[in-house]
Formats: C-alpha cells, sequence, structure tokens
C-alpha cells in the first residue's frame, strides 16, 4: 500500500514588505508591485512533510495549490525542495472565494487524491492571515485536526504523534491517520533546493503555460511525464459550481478602508532638561502618571 | 430551531478560568442583544466549571450552557467542536463570537466548516448595520458588520454574511472592553449532556503529554508601556526602557523589528502579529510606526513618541513628540520624574 501525503501550498503577495513604492498615489496598496512568494508557514508545512516522507518507505509527497496559472511557480518551487507531484487547481470559476468555498475546492480535489493519510498546510496565509482553510479542509474530509504543529515526533503507517504549540507551553498527541495537520512558523525552516531537483524540474510546466511558451516542448513533455504539472478545473474536481467562487462564499466584503491614521495634534518638544521637565510635570499634573 | 439570539463561546485558560477575551465578548454580545433586543446565551465547555460559571456572573448573559465532563479539559479540538457545532446546529442563533486565540482559531473554522456559514476571523471591531444589495435589491437589516484588519494589517475590510446564519466571528483579545453590568438579568444555567453529542470517533486524537508555562510576561492590561522599536539600537539601551517602566509602575512592549532583533522577548511584541493593547500611556522610543505596530497601540489614551526622525509616521498619533535619542531622553525622564513626585 503507497503512502500518500498532501501538502496544501498557497502563493502569497508579500504583505510583510509593503514600503512607500507599494503604496498608489491614493494610498491604495499596489497588489502588483508586491512579490509573489511561497506563503512562508507553507514552507514549515513542506519540510515536515517532506521528514515523514523520509522516514516512510514508499511515502509520495503530492502539493496541491489553488490559485491563478502564476500559482504553478510554488509548486515548482516544492518539486526543487522535495516534493515528487504537483496539481494546480484553479479555474475562473474560483475568483472571489472566501475560506469556505476555497476549503470545499480543496477538500475536492485531495479526494481525488484518495487514498491520502496525511494532509499538511501552514498554520495561516500571510494576505489573509485567517487560519480557517486548514481546519475547514480537514472538516469536509471529516478527519481530525492537529493545529500549530511544531515537530513530529513520531510517523508510522498508521499512527502520527506531534508536538503542537499552545498558547502558554506545549503539548504532544497522538491520532490514527488520515489527519490534517496545520504547521506552525516556530517549526522547522524548509530544506533549500537541491541542485539535482533543479536540473530534473526546471522544465516543470502546466498545460497552460506550456501554450504561452516560445520553444516547442512537446517531446520533452512526451519523454518525461514527470515535467507535466497537472492542471485541475471544476470539473476535474467534481465541484459543484454553486459551492464555490462568489456564489459558494457566505462572506461579503462589505468595504475596503486604508489604513489613514488622523493626525493628532502632536506637541513637538526637544530633549532639554527644561522641556521633560516640563512634560513630566504635565503628566503627572493630569494623573497619566504618578 | 433558528432564534434571534447572541451567543459566545467561553473559553477556559489552563488555570481552569474564563479567557478575559471571552469576558470582553460576553460584554459587547450584551450590547448587541440590547441593540437587537434578544437575548444573550453563552456556552462553557470544560470540566468542574462551578467556579467558570461564577466568574461570567454579572455580564448579562439570559441563559448559560455547561458541558462538564472530564473528556473536556484539557481543550481537544473533536470533542469540543462535536459539542458547539452540535449545540448551534440546535439553537442556530443570530451571531457566535468567539474570541480570536489559538483555542478559538483552531475551533471556529471547523464549526463554521461544519454549519457551511461565514465566518470572519481576528476582528478587531463589531457593528451592527443594514446593507443593501444592488443586485438583487434586497436590504439586509441588522446584520453584523465584521471589521478585521487584512492584507497585512494595510488595510481595514467590513465583512458580513448577508444569507446564512449564525453570523459568526472571532475576535481578537483586548481590543474590546471587560465590563461587569450594574444591574444584571437574572442568569439561568443549564446543563448539556455530552454523551448526546461527543461519540468515540471524536475521541481519536489523544493528548500523550503536556508542558504548560505560567505566562511570565503579560503586557495586556498594563496601564504605562514604555515601548521600543529597532531605533533603539540593542539590548542594552532596551534595559534602559525597563528602567524608566519600572519607575512609572509600567512595563516594557516592542515593536516586532526590535523583537526579530533580539532586543525583546516575543511576549512583549504589540500590534498586528503581536498582542493588542489600550494603556493610559504609551511611550514609543524608536518606533517608527508600521501600520502593523500602530493598529495594536493607537487606542492608547496618550503617547508619547521619542524619536530622531522628526517625519517617522508615529509621530502622527502621537499627543508628545520628543526629538532625541533614547539615551538622553530616557534618563532624564526618571530623573525629572523622580524629581517631581518626591
Amino acid at each position: 500500500m503507497s503512502f500518500r501525503i498532501v501538502v496544501l501550498v498557497k502563493q502569497v503577495p508579500d504583505t510583510r514588505n509593503v514600503g512607500k513604492d507599494a503604496m498608489k498615489a491614493d494610498g491604495t496598496v499596489n497588489r502588483a508591485a508586491l512579490p509573489a512568494i511561497f506563503n512562508p508557514e507553507d514552507l514549515n508545512a513542506l519540510e515536515m512533510a517532506l521528514q515523514v516522507k523520509d522516514s516512510i518507505k514508499g511515502a509520495e509527497l503530492i502539493v496541491l495549490t489553488m490559485g491563478p496559472s502564476r500559482a504553478a511557480e510554488v509548486i515548482r518551487e516544492a518539486l526543487y525542495r522535495g516534493a515528487d507531484k504537483g496539481y494546480l487547481v484553479t479555474d475562473r470559476k474560483f475568483a472571489g472565494s472566501d475560506t469556505l468555498a476555497t476549503s470545499y475546492v480543496l477538500s475536492m480535489a485531495i479526494k481525488k487524491l484518495a487514498p491520502f493519510h496525511l494532509i499538511f498546510a501552514g498554520r495561516q496565509a500571510i494576505d489573509g492571515d485567517t487560519a480557517q482553510v486548514g481546519p475547514q479542509v480537514a472538516e469536509k474530509l471529516r478527519i481530525p485536526q492537529v493545529t500549530y504543529a511544531e515537530k513530529v515526533v513520531k510517523a508510522t503507517k498508521n499512527q502520527i504523534t506531534i508536538l503542537r504549540r499552545l498558547e502558554q507551553g506545549v503539548e504532544t498527541v497522538k491520532g490514527k491517520l488520515p489527519v490534517a495537520i496545520t504547521v506552525h512558523s516556530s517549526a522547522q525552516d524548509c530544506r533549500p533546493r537541491e541542485a539535482k531537483r533543479i536540473m530534473k524540474y526546471k522544465h516543470a510546466r502546466t498545460v497552460s503555460e506550456l501554450q504561452n511558451e516560445v520553444k516547442d516542448y512537446t517531446d520533452l513533455f512526451e519523454q518525461r511525464p514527470y515535467l507535466t504539472i497537472e492542471e485541475w478545473g471544476v470539473e476535474d474536481i467534481s465541484a459543484e459550481t454553486e459551492k464555490l467562487g462568489l456564489s459558494g462564499s457566505p462572506t461579503k466584503v462589505k468595504k475596503i478602508e486604508n489604513i489613514v491614521f488622523t493626525q493628532k495634534d502632536s506637541a513637538v518638544i526637544s530633549d532639554s532638561d527644561d522641556s521633560i521637565d516640563e512634560l513630566m510635570k504635565e503628566l503627572i499634573d493630569s494623573h497619566v502618571i504618578g | 430551531m433558528e432564534n434571534k439570539n447572541i451567543f459566545v463561546y467561553c473559553e477556559i485558560t489552563e488555570e481552569g478560568s474564563v479567557a478575559d477575551v471571552s469576558l470582553e465578548l460576553l460584554t459587547k454580545g450584551r450590547k448587541i442583544a440590547d441593540e437587537l433586543r434578544t437575548d444573550l446565551h453563552a456556552l462553557i465547555i470544560g470540566h468542574k466549571l462551578d467556579n467558570a460559571a461564577k466568574l461570567v456572573e454579572g455580564y448579562g448573559i439570559n441563559q448559560l450552557f455547561l458541558a462538564d465532563h472530564k473528556i473536556l479539559f484539557p481543550y481537544r479540538t473533536m470533542p469540543h467542536s462535536a459539542i458547539l457545532s452540535g449545540f448551534l446546529e440546535n439553537n442556530r442563533p443570530e451571531i457566535v463570537l468567539i474570541g480570536a486565540t489559538p483555542v478559538g482559531r483552531d475551533l471556529a473554522p471547523r464549526i463554521a466548516s461544519k454549519l457551511q456559514c461565514g465566518l470572519t476571523a481576528d476582528c478587531t471591531s463589531l457593528e451592527i448595520g443594514d446593507h443593501y444589495d444592488k443586485k438583487s435589491d434586497t436590504t439586509y437589516k441588522n446584520l453584523l458588520y465584521q471589521i478585521r484588519p487584512a492584507f497585512g494589517g494595510n488595510i481595514v475590510a467590513t465583512i458580513i454574511n448577508p444569507e446564512t446564519r449564525p453570523q459568526m466571528a472571532t475576535v481578537r483579545e483586548g481590543v474590546m472592553k471587560m465590563e461587569k453590568l450594574k444591574k444584571a438579568p437574572e442568569m439561568v444555567i443549564s446543563t448539556i449532556d455530552v454523551e448526546d453529542y461527543v461519540t468515540d470517533a471524536d475521541l481519536t486524537i489523544e493528548i500523550v503529554e503536556r508542558h504548560i508555562e505560567a505566562q511570565k510576561i503579560n503586557i495586556k492590561n498594563k496601564q504605562i508601556l514604555i515601548a521600543g522599536g529597532y531605533g533603539v539600537g540593542s539590548k542594552e539601551n532596551f534595559a534602559l526602557l525597563h528602567e524608566l517602566a519600572d519607575v512609572l509602575g509600567g512595563d516594557v512592549a516592542a515593536s516586532r523589528a526590535a523583537v526579530d532583533a533580539g532586543f525583546a522577548e516575543h511576549e512583549r511584541q504589540v500590534g498586528q502579529t503581536g498582542v493588542t493593547v489600550r494603556p493610559k500611556l504609551y511611550i514609543a522610543c524608536g518606533i517608527s510606526g508600521a501600520v502593523q505596530h500602530r493598529a495594536g497601540m493607537e487606542q492608547s489614551a496618550k503617547i508619547i513618541s521619542v524619536n530622531t526622525d522628526p517625519h517617522a509616521p508615529i509621530n502622527n498619533i502621537a499627543d508628545y513628540t520628543i526629538n532625541g535619542t533614547v539615551e538622553s531622553v530616557i534618563p532624564k525622564m526618571i530623573k525629572h520624574y523622580k524629581k517631581n513626585t518626591k
């Protein structure tokens, strides 16, 4: 019996580095100016999954992502670092999906990959920070979840023991497979790319990407089927259209505001003894301190 | 059965107490219930809950439900979600509020998925309001506006669930007030039969071992915070902040950059990925004031910025801006505070 590990990954805009140049003149975030990166905690998840794969003979590691055509980049990245195969779930009909619709799509794709034994995902993605998709996928697959995993203590073909981070400490839990695991940023960082794997997978492409290539790679892809990154749309995963995209998303965005902090009348003070003395007196008199 | 109640899931802490965020949500939930002229219901899941039931008294709960069983403490996802989702399926309140703690963020999405309803994570504000949908020419009355920072804290989004019930949200700790009522309604307590909800299939994940560290650093409820950023420059300079904090009877907070640089412990981090604080006085030292940081402290009553950069964004929200270095300003503050309080 094969042992199948599925890792959910996401390509995200790098919201941690929203500098002045990433803001448009009207003060809104210029998403196009932000680099698209591999969601940081998904890399922790990939590493944890790779460690399990290394410890279980014949284990197979599949990465699954949902996103636009460009998201194939994170699949290639995962292949360079040790994943065996990647699937891109992509369809215009997915646009506008909230976490409920997203978890529906991902769970339908995972069901197509059955039998699976372990699902890994980062705790949360930095563009939304919701941490909802992992547990929602687990619920839709009717399997238990273990969140905030920090380390796999032991993994066998039918059981896993995990150390997980709590608000005030850690706990070790043990459970029968299948289990869905979300991985915390305090887990081990992901191993780097492997030179050999880069050589092997640098031409890995989805069908849509191949169509946009200038060179004709048809022969190469026939000889090396592992270069094909599979693309799945709504029909491929047998999804019901009313459960995805905007119609499958109960949450609606009513309003988006840019953070504008109203300027207060700020008194500017020098760092001289006199002015700081003055300030401290004022704070004491107004009972802010004292 | 559908009802119009406001419902709060009360979280039990490691010490068996009720989490602050749950009390904050009860306070907010009572206000919303008054606005919508409905009842406030709450559920506590755990073991030996007599004390917890006393702790939530006075917050205006009309009906408190207790699920008390030894398998329910410490928290485990599956039995807790079996009870909560089963209970909510039977009752379908109008609004469900859960703290955005590690436990709440583990539990809430599983429940929302089970109930097929919308969930907004990490709200910082909740309001009641109407919504007009152009496409269907429908006006939705009294929806819960779930307001949260998004996109790494660079925008604030208002999320609504027009169609599905309950409207669910997790809410960040510390962003709402915790306040007992002067005159609370009578709280009716009922117990839930745990065996009606939890099956053996919910118990397949077992806890092997736990290491709980008592929380040593907790800046959440401090009235005076001396916060340092990357601009403080070193761990040694952070010692100056500690000195001022000791003198003023406060504590030291930090920006993410300062925590990443190793100047301060992670528990001191204020902002989007840290804690939200609202002290009487917040002295921001060498903090430029990225939106992510300001989101966690902008509600401070008084803000003083100590910065060498007169154009630091934090100055825009400061009541006082002192142009100077930490090394020169902080010792002077200590000196003049001592002199003036003698």
